[in-house]
C-alpha cells in the first residue's frame, strides 16, 4: 500500500530524540484512503488518542509568560505533552554592542538586560573589569556594592513574588510588594537619580558616594520591611490556594538541577546549597554572617520559600553592612580609570591629561581574560570579558542564569496541567530582557 | 496537598563547608598556581592538553578537540576532580584576523569549588567543529544553541542544533563574527523587504506543525510547500 507522507523527514534538523531520548515528533502519514496512520507513539500516551493531540501557543504577547516568551504546547487533554520554548524576540544583541564600547560605556547596557536587577548587574560588570584592569577597589566602595546587591536582590524577588501572586490568583501581596520596592526605588532613586536604570557603578568606584541622611533612610526601610515581608507571609504561606497550586509542580531532583545548569533559588530549592556568596565569595561576603536557604522539594513551593527567606536574610546583610560602612573614598585614587574632579580638570594640567586620555581613548585594561560571577537575584550571573590591550573589550559575554533556567521547562512542565505551565513558567522568575539580550 | 511538606526551608550552610571559599584578592595578572586539575588532565590525556594558562588567578586549559566529550566526562565523573556544573560554553573570535577562533567551556566543580576553564582552538581556515558536551552536561543545550546561532560553530553530537535567539530563516549570518558589520550585513531596506515578505504563518516550525492536525488548517499553498521539504514559510 502506497503512502504519502504529510510532513518532512523526522532527519530534517534533529535526531529525533529529545531530552528523554523519546521520539521527538509523531510524524503523520496517510494511507490512500486518506486515514491518518500514526508511525510512533511516545510511550504513556494511548495510542487511539494520539492523533487528537492538540497545538496551543502561549505568548509571545501573553502576560502571564513575564515578557515575550512563546511555549508551544502539545496537549493531550488537558496534559501537557511536550513544550518547545521559543525565545529571541527581544534580542538586540548586547554583546555585539559592547565590542564597540569602552567598558565604562557598557555597564548601561547591563542595566538594560536584568532589568529588574540594574544596581546588581552594574556592580557585577564592575567587578569582572576590575579584575581585568587589576583594580583593588576601596572599602567603603565594597560595603556599598553590598547595600546595592542586596537591595536589588530584595527589589527582584518582590517583583516575582508579586506577578507571580497575581499569576496563582492573588491580587492583594502584589500590592504590598510594589509599594516596599517603591521604597528601594525611592532610595536608589536619592542616590543617584534614576529607579530603573541606575547606572549606579564605575570601572574602580561609583557613580557618586551615597548623600547625607541616606543611611538613616535606608535603616528605616530595613527596620519596616521585615513587617510587610511577614505579613505576606502570613497571607500567603499556608493560603490553600497557593498551597495546592503550587506543591510538587516542575519538580527537579538535585542532581537533575546541577545537569540541567539551574542556579539561584531554583537550584537551591532542589535542596543543592550552591550560592556564589558562600563558594566563591566576592566583596567580602564572607565576612558577612548570613544563610543560605535551601528546600527540599525542588517544586514550585520551595522555590516560592526559599526566595522569601533570601529576603530576610538580604535584610541581615543590610544591617549588617549599616554597621560597617566605613569613611573614606568610595573612588579608588587612580585617574587612569576614575575621572578626577572637574574642578581639578579645569586648573590642573596633569588631571586635564587624565580627562582628556580618559574621555577621548579609555582606560585600557592588559592582555587578558576574566570570568567573573555574582549571585543575582536569578542565579549565577556572570560576565566573561577578554582583552586584547585595547580600550574595547574583544568579547564580552554574559552567562545569563534566567536562559539557563529556562531551558529547562520542557523537562518541568511535562506531565502537568496546562495551568500549572503557568505556575512553573512563574516560579523560574525569567526576565525576558537577560535571555534574549 | 501534601501535609508532609516543610512549611519552612531548611538553613543550610555552603555545599562543600571542607574546601577553603576562592577569594578574588591580590591575584597576579599571569602566572601563580594552577589548579590541581590542570595537572591531573595533563597526567591522564597527556598529549591532548596542549597548553595551561592561569591568568588573573583562573586557570585555563587548551585541550584537543577531538577529545573534548572524553575529557568532559572523565571530568564530570572523577571522584577527585567532579566537575558537575557546566556554567557557559561560548566562544572568542579576535581582531586579529590571523588569530585561532576560541571555544571556551567554563565549569565548576560545586564539591570541591573550584573552577576550570576549557578551551579549543579552531585556526583559522579550519572547520568550525567541535565536539557537543550535552551527553554530560543537559545544560549545554542552549548554550551550545546560543552559540551555533552567533558564531556558526558546530557542535557535533548535539540533538536539536537550530537558532535559538534568532529566527530560523535568518539569512545574515552569525551576528557575533568580526566579520559581522555592528549594523548588520543587509540593508535596512532589504531587512525591511524580508519582514514584510514573511508569511505569518511562518510561526509554527515544522516540528510544532507535525503535532497533531495542526497541518490540516493551514492553507493548501503553504502545505504543498511544507510537504515539498521546506523547513518553514518564507
Amino acid at each position: 500500500m502506497a503512502t504519502t507522507k504529510r510532513t518532512v523527514d523526522v532527519q530534517l534538523s534533529t535526531s529525533g530524540l529529545d531530552a528523554q531520548g523519546r521520539p521527538q515528533r509523531v510524524p503523520l502519514v496517510t494511507d490512500e484512503s486518506g486515514n491518518v496512520m500514526t508511525l510512533d507513539t511516545p510511550p504513556g500516551i494511548e495510542p487511539e488518542l494520539a492523533g487528537d493531540h492538540m497545538l496551543i501557543n502561549i505568548g509571545p504577547q501573553h502576560p502571564a509568560t513575564h515578557g515575550v516568551l512563546r511555549l508551544v504546547l502539545e496537549l493531550d487533554g488537558e496534559t501537557v505533552v511536550r513544550c518547545i520554548p521559543h525565545v529571541g524576540y527581544l534580542h538586540c544583541g548586547f554583546e555585539k554592542i559592547g565590542e564597540y564600547r569602552q567598558y565604562n560605556q557598557i555597564i548601561p547596557w547591563t542595566d538594560r538586560e536584568d532589568y529588574l536587577n540594574s544596581p546588581g548587574n552594574n556592580v557585577a560588570f564592575a567587578l569582572g573589569a576590575e579584575r581585568l584592569f587589576g583594580i583593588e577597589i576601596t572599602e567603603r566602595c565594597t560595603v556599598l556594592r553590598v547595600m546595592t546587591c542586596e537591595l536589588s536582590r530584595i527589589m527582584s524577588h518582590l517583583v516575582w513574588l508579586g506577578t507571580t501572586c497575581i499569576d496563582i490568583g492573588a491580587f492583594t501581596p502584589f500590592l504590598w510588594a510594589f509599594y516596599q520596592r517603591e521604597a528601594v526605588y525611592k532610595l536608589l532613586e536619592d542616590w543617584v537619580g534614576a529607579r530603573l536604570t541606575t547606572t549606579i557603578t564605575r570601572v574602580g568606584g561609583m557613580a557618586a558616594d551615597v548623600p547625607d541622611g541616606w543611611v538613616d533612610q535606608l535603616k528605616h526601610f530595613v527596620r519596616t520591611f521585615p513587617k510587610t515581608l511577614s505579613e505576606i507571609d502570613r497571607v500567603v504561606t499556608r493560603n490553600g490556594i497557593w498551597v495546592g497550586r503550587t506543591i510538587g509542580l516542575g519538580v527537579m531532583s538535585p542532581d537533575e538541577a546541577i545537569n540541567y545548569g539551574l542556579s539561584g533559588p531554583m537550584l537551591r530549592a532542589s535542596g543543592v546549597a550552591y550560592d556564589v556568596r558562600k563558594d566563591f565569595p566576592y566583596l567580602d561576603y564572607e565576612t558577612y554572617d548570613f544563610d543560605v536557604a535551601v528546600g527540599t522539594a525542588g517544586d514550585v513551593y520551595d522555590r516560592y520559600l526559599v526566595r522569601m527567606e533570601e529576603m530576610r536574610q538580604s535584610i541581615r546583610i543590610l544591617e549588617q553592612a549599616i554597621a560597617r560602612l566605613p569613611d573614606g573614598p568610595v573612588n579608588i585614587d587612580d585617574h587612569r580609570v576614575i575621572l578626577p574632579p572637574k574642578s581639578r580638570a579645569t586648573s590642573d594640567m596633569e588631571s586635564m591629561i587624565h580627562h582628556f586620555k580618559q574621555v577621548m581613548e579609555g582606560p585600557r585594561p592588559p592582555v587578558g581574560e576574566c570570568y567573573v560571577a555574582v549571585e543575582s537575584p536569578k542565579g549565577e550571573k556572570g560576565y566573561y570579558m577578554v582583552s586584547d590591550g585595547t580600550s574595547k573589550p574583544v568579547r564580552w559575554r554574559i552567562r545569563p542564569p534566567s536562559f539557563v533556567n529556562l531551558s529547562a521547562i520542557p523537562k518541568m512542565v511535562e506531565g502537568h496541567l496546562l495551568s500549572d505551565v503557568i505556575a512553573i513558567n512563574a516560579s523560574i522568575d525569567i526576565v525576558m530582557g537577560e535571555i534574549d539580550r | 496537598m501534601n501535609s508532609s511538606a516543610p512549611f519552612t526551608p531548611v538553613i543550610a550552610g555552603s555545599a562543600a563547608a571542607a574546601a577553603a571559599p576562592v577569594t578574588p584578592r591580590n591575584l597576579a595578572h599571569r602566572g601563580g598556581p594552577a589548579s590541581p586539575t590542570a595537572d591531573a588532565l595533563r597526567e591522564r590525556f597527556g598529549a591532548a592538553v596542549k597548553r595551561v594558562d592561569v591568568v588573573w588567578g583562573e586557570t585555563t586549559v587548551v585541550v584537543d578537540a577531538g577529545r573534548v566529550t572524553e575529557i568532559v566526562a572523565w571530568l564530570h565523573d572523577d571522584p577527585a576532580q567532579q566537575y558537575d556544573f557546566l556554567v557557559d560554553v561560548t566562544a572568542v573570535e579576535f581582531r586579529d584576523g590571523e588569530q585561532p577562533i576560541e571555544v571556551v567551556w567554563h565549569v565548576r566543580s560545586l564539591p570541591y569549588r573550584r573552577f576550570l576553564r576549557l578551551k579549543v582552538l579552531i585556526e583559522k581556515g579550519q572547520k568550525l567543529e567541535v565536539p557537543s558536551v550535552w551527553a554530560t552536561y543537559k545544560s549545554a543545550d542552549w548554550l551550545e544553541r546560543e552559540c551555533y546561532d552567533m558564531f556558526g560553530i558546530t557542535f557535533v553530537g548535539h540533538p536539536d542544533l537550530r537558532r535559538i535567539l534568532m529566527w530560523e530563516q535568518y539569512r545574515e549570518g552569525y551576528p557575533l563574527r568580526k566579520d559581522f558589520p555592528l549594523r548588520g550585513r543587509f540593508s535596512r531596506s532589504e531587512q525591511l523587504r524580508q519582514a514584510l515578505a514573511a508569511n505569518p504563518e511562518a510561526r509554527y516550525s515544522m516540528d510544532e506543525l507535525s503535532i497533531a492536525q495542526a497541518f490540516e488548517d493551514l492553507p493548501e499553498e503553504m502545505r504543498r510547500r511544507l510537504s515539498a521539504g521546506e523547513k518553514t514559510g518564507e
